[in-house]
């Protein structure tokens, strides 16, 4: 039977997973931005299995304003990354350093 | 039992593509991991009874967001080997707090279920349900400032975009509209009076 910690095991599995990935791809801005979708989509995962279990529809709405804000983001985050491009011409994050932070 | 089947096919094919994203050497190959595993989580919302939700996966994020992804991704002439030189050196690490997390989130769940009865899965939706609707209903009334908040975040994402990518090249002959809307006659036409002319 298809019970809520199948799905709870699963999302915890991807978040994992998402994480590893910032810390293997730490140097290159595009796998960063892809793996931090992955994270957000796992959290949703936890989100729609909830809501599903618990009987609320709450949930789902807390996901459609998810969704809203991760496309906001990647969409500014790769307009970023295209300006950092042209004025470094490289997406190595250890290049952003003019801030000397 | 047949439910528990197709949520072990698509879970496997989510976890394989996943991995598939972080370990890929082509960015190009990361992106297109990234869409299968949207279609994957996609299937597995289906399967939760969020049609709505599953359905704005695929449109918004397969059809917008990884687009987006691939076009920056094809546009940047990226140097890959530079940015993988030194990969091996942080992936132990990774790994270990990947298996660290993997292990919190599971013991807790494990627990909780160990002893206790399980959360009964709650009966299928009848046919004429509408999740859609039903997500409509709350989502205009209740929530309805966050969504408009939402729109509004949408509309900052649009504009901020727009201006951080947005430059003027010198030199570049392009056409000023609003002074092309804004030219009057009496800057093209000039009447000239003179006699007329008789032979």
């Amino acid at each position: 039977m298809l019970t809520l910690t199948h799905f709870l095991m699963l999302s915890g599995v991807l978040f994992a997973i998402s994480i590893a990935g910032i810390f293997i791809n730490r140097k290159n801005m595009i796998l960063l931005l892809m793996c931090i979708e992955l994270l957000l989509l796992s959290v949703n995962f936890n989100f729609i299995a909830f809501s599903r279990y618990l009987g609320d529809i709450n949930g789902q709405v807390f996901v459609f304003f998810i969704l809203t804000v991760a496309a906001a983001e990647a969409a500014i985050g790769l307009a970023i990354l295209v300006v950092l491009f042209r004025t470094r011409s490289s997406i190595n994050v250890q290049d952003i350093n003019s801030m000397k932070g | 039992m047949y439910e528990l089947i197709f949520f072990g096919m698509y879970a496997f094919v989510l976890v394989a593509a996943a991995i598939g994203v972080i370990a890929s050497r082509n960015p190009v190959h990361s992106a297109m991991f990234l869409v299968l595993a949207f279609v994957a989580s996609s299937a597995l919302w289906l399967l939760m009874e969020a049609e709505f939700l599953a359905m704005t996966l695929v449109l918004v994020y397969v059809g917008a967001v990884m687009v987006l992804f691939l076009f920056v991704v094809m546009m940047l002439d990226i140097d890959v080997k530079s940015l993988r030189t030194g990969i091996m050196r942080y992936a132990p690490i990774g790994i270990i707090v990947a298996i660290l997390s993997v292990a919190q989130v599971w013991s807790v769940v494990w627990l909780r279920n160990s002893g206790l009865p399980v959360m009964a899965r709650p009966a299928a939706a009848p046919a004429d349900y509408s999740n859609t609707k039903e997500l409509g209903a709350v989502l205009y009334t209740e929530h309805v400032y966050a969504f408009e908040l939402a729109a509004f975040i949408l509309l900052l994402a649009i504009i901020a975009a727009i201006t951080l990518t947005m430059r003027r090249r010198a030199g570049l002959k392009v056409q000023n509209v609003a002074e092309q809307v804004a030219v009057k006659r009496e800057d093209r036409v000039r009447i000239v009076k003179m006699e007329a002319e008789s032979d």
